[in-house]
């Protein structure tokens, strides 16, 4: 094939952000292999354009060729059916929003089988008038939509493991989805009972058969906190906790409590068990972090990376995702030789709080080993830590708010594998 | 009209601030009020919280020797004949652990409230059949997994006045993250 004659901004071959809008892909990549295959089959009448196509059909499905669309990485605690997680595809996945259907799970006690005719959300504790809301009067709330991003607490945990483990992007990094999520402000439901003057929290409890709890700070529900009714235009599915679920922007999302039965106003927090013995960050003092809510800034690079092998020398894109529990993603640099030197990568035109961003950043591969990177930094000016700094006081096994750069080598075959650096 | 540069820029800055508290404030313009009030049974009913200065516990009592039995039956399964673990969680021992390079986080060394121990089984447990068990039932399974840990005397009683005045051995190993706070 033919080289490219652009100049890389970085080492290892990075092209960088400018690259795609200056230069017609095509042009530079010259005459692939891949392009002559193209060719050869567009001068025949390929066999689907000589029957006609199927019909129409309620609801749509991936074409039969994609069969990497699934969620990967499914795991459930031993006895249990339901408690556990699967993660977001993500290496074969573009763009911000993830597919309802692949958006990842972390139940306690299984998926509950709700009937939004009998469901009741009940406002009580330290307000005026404890009420009860059914779906049908939700609906005829003021609602608000968000593009934002969701990401367990125990995302990229791996990461903390002394060697990196033998794994791909999703079962890494899957534990993050992004979604428009529709539904009503809980600050009109808490201003309807009327909130008294010494609440201070809310105790947010799901209708699963763990009835899983959490304890939210008042200042964050009447900030930004909704009851979501609606994901990508739908109805919440029931992995996502339809009827109804807390949606908590840019929060751990073990506090976006799904199936969202009731709101306990109180002054203080509940001590549940999930805020206690579970989603708090134990240092290597012995000493327990608690309620540390915001998800810290990160990126990943969801292509090159295990699985997605490069098939040829040339220019290929590195695209990832970016995100910050405290608002917009200023800027993504991309690295390929270790973290040595850093080009900026270019940021897709949805750049919104609390959400998911898409960057890309045009390479050259040649085919000596390289080592991908990806660093972003926040509105706040946070700069995404690398692992080392990450460890530093955490105990072992302190799995949760890994937000560390990660990192994936491309070997002299193409393959990549992740790695630390 | 003509306006000073000064006038004009304190004019414009109220214009932005009341589009923006506008948008803010979007939804809380007209609401359709339908929360359906409940009484105080209704909500007794319903509510599961509990605190940990004990507001919400039921009444009841139990101890270590009775919940015994109910954890053979119940729990062991999972958690191991004396806490110790099988397929779920460890329960108990790990005293001591935290900061010694191999934590061993269980209800004794970690957990800093006893109320938790209530609550929790009481939302989750058994993992099969959550909701199944009594007050009384619960607090002597909590009394069990206390006594596994040496927390209270095997047949020392807990109820809903004294389970929150259980000292935790880790209590005071928690911090809050830095902007929450009580106020």
């Amino acid at each position: 094939m033919k080289e490219t004659s652009a100049v890389p901004v970085a080492g290892n071959g990075l092209l960088g952000r400018r690259y795609f809008l200056k230069t017609s892909a095509s042009a530079a990549i010259g005459v692939s292999a891949a392009l002559l295959s193209a060719r050869a089959s567009a001068a025949q009448r390929e066999t689907w354009m000589r029957v006609p196509g199927s019909g129409m059909s309620e609801a749509g499905a991936p074409s039969r060729f994609e069969t990497q669309l699934k969620r990967t990485a499914i795991g459930a605690q031993p006895g249990t059916v339901g408690s556990g997680a699967s993660r977001t595809p993500l290496e074969h996945l573009d763009g911000i929003i993830t597919p309802s259907r692949l958006h990842f799970e972390r139940h306690h006690n299984g998926i509950p089988d709700i009937d939004p005719a009998q469901h009741k959300l009940v406002v009580h504790g330290l307000v005026d008038r404890p009420l009860a809301f059914d779906l049908e009067s939700l609906h005829r709330y003021s609602q608000v939509s968000r593009i934002q991003f969701l990401e367990c607490s125990g995302n990229s945990g791996a990461l903390i493991a002394p060697q990196p483990l033998k794994a791909n992007c999703s079962t890494l990094h899957g534990l993050i989805s992004g979604s428009e999520w529709g539904g009503v402000p809980l600050a009109a439901l808490l201003e309807e009972a009327g909130v008294q003057s010494k609440a201070r929290w809310i105790v947010a409890e799901g209708a699963d058969a763990a009835a899983m709890a959490r304890s939210v700070p008042l200042h964050k529900v009447m900030d930004d906190a909704i009851i979501a009714l609606y994901q990508n235009g739908e109805p919440l599915r029931p992995a996502n906790g339809y009827p109804m679920r807390l949606f908590l922007p840019g929060w751990e999302g073990n506090a976006s409590v799904k199936w969202l039965r009731s709101i306990h106003v109180t002054d203080q927090p509940a001590m549940t068990k999930d805020e206690t013995s579970k989603y708090s960050d134990l240092r290597d003092d012995g000493i327990a972090e608690q309620f540390t809510f915001p998800m810290g800034v990160k990126s990943v690079i969801t292509s090159p990376s295990p699985g997605l092998k490069l098939n040829e020398h040339g220019i290929y894109q590195v695209s990832g995702l970016a995100w910050s529990g405290v608002g917009v993603i200023r800027r993504v640099e991309v690295s390929a030789d270790g973290g040595v030197s850093w080009a900026d990568a270019a940021l897709d035109e949805h750049v919104l709080p609390k959400s998911l961003t898409r960057f890309r950043c045009a390479w050259h591969y040649r085919g000596a080993p390289a080592t991908l990177l990806s660093r972003a930094t926040d509105q706040a000016g946070n700069v995404q830590p690398t692992r080392t700094a990450l460890m530093q006081g955490r105990a072992p096994g302190s799995i949760y708010h890994c937000n560390a750069i990660a990192a994936w080598q491309i070997d002299a075959n193409g393959e990549a594998h992740h790695v630390y650096v | 009209m003509f306006m000073s540069n000064g006038a004009y820029r304190a004019m414009s800055f109220a214009v932005a601030l009341s589009a923006a508290t506008t948008t803010a404030l979007a939804w809380s313009a007209e609401q359709p009020n339908l929360g359906v009030e409940l009484s105080p049974a209704e909500i007794a009913e319903m509510n599961l919280t509990v605190l940990p200065d004990g507001t919400g516990l039921p009444p009841g009592s139990g101890s270590a020797a009775q919940g015994q039995t109910i954890y053979a039956v119940q729990c062991a399964a999972c958690h191991g004949v004396e806490g110790q673990g099988n397929l779920n969680d460890r329960l108990s021992g790990g005293h001591g652990s935290l900061s010694s390079g191999a934590p061993v986080k269980t209800i004794g060394s970690y957990w800093p409230y006893a109320t938790t121990v209530f609550d929790y089984v009481r939302r989750a447990m058994p993992y099969a059949s959550p909701g199944s068990l009594s007050p009384d039932q619960l607090y002597a399974v909590t009394a069990y997994l206390l006594f596994l840990n040496g927390i209270v005397d095997r047949d020392q009683t807990l109820n809903e006045t004294n389970l929150n005045h259980i000292q935790m051995p880790n209590r005071n190993n928690f911090v809050w993250a830095a902007g929450v706070s009580a106020d």
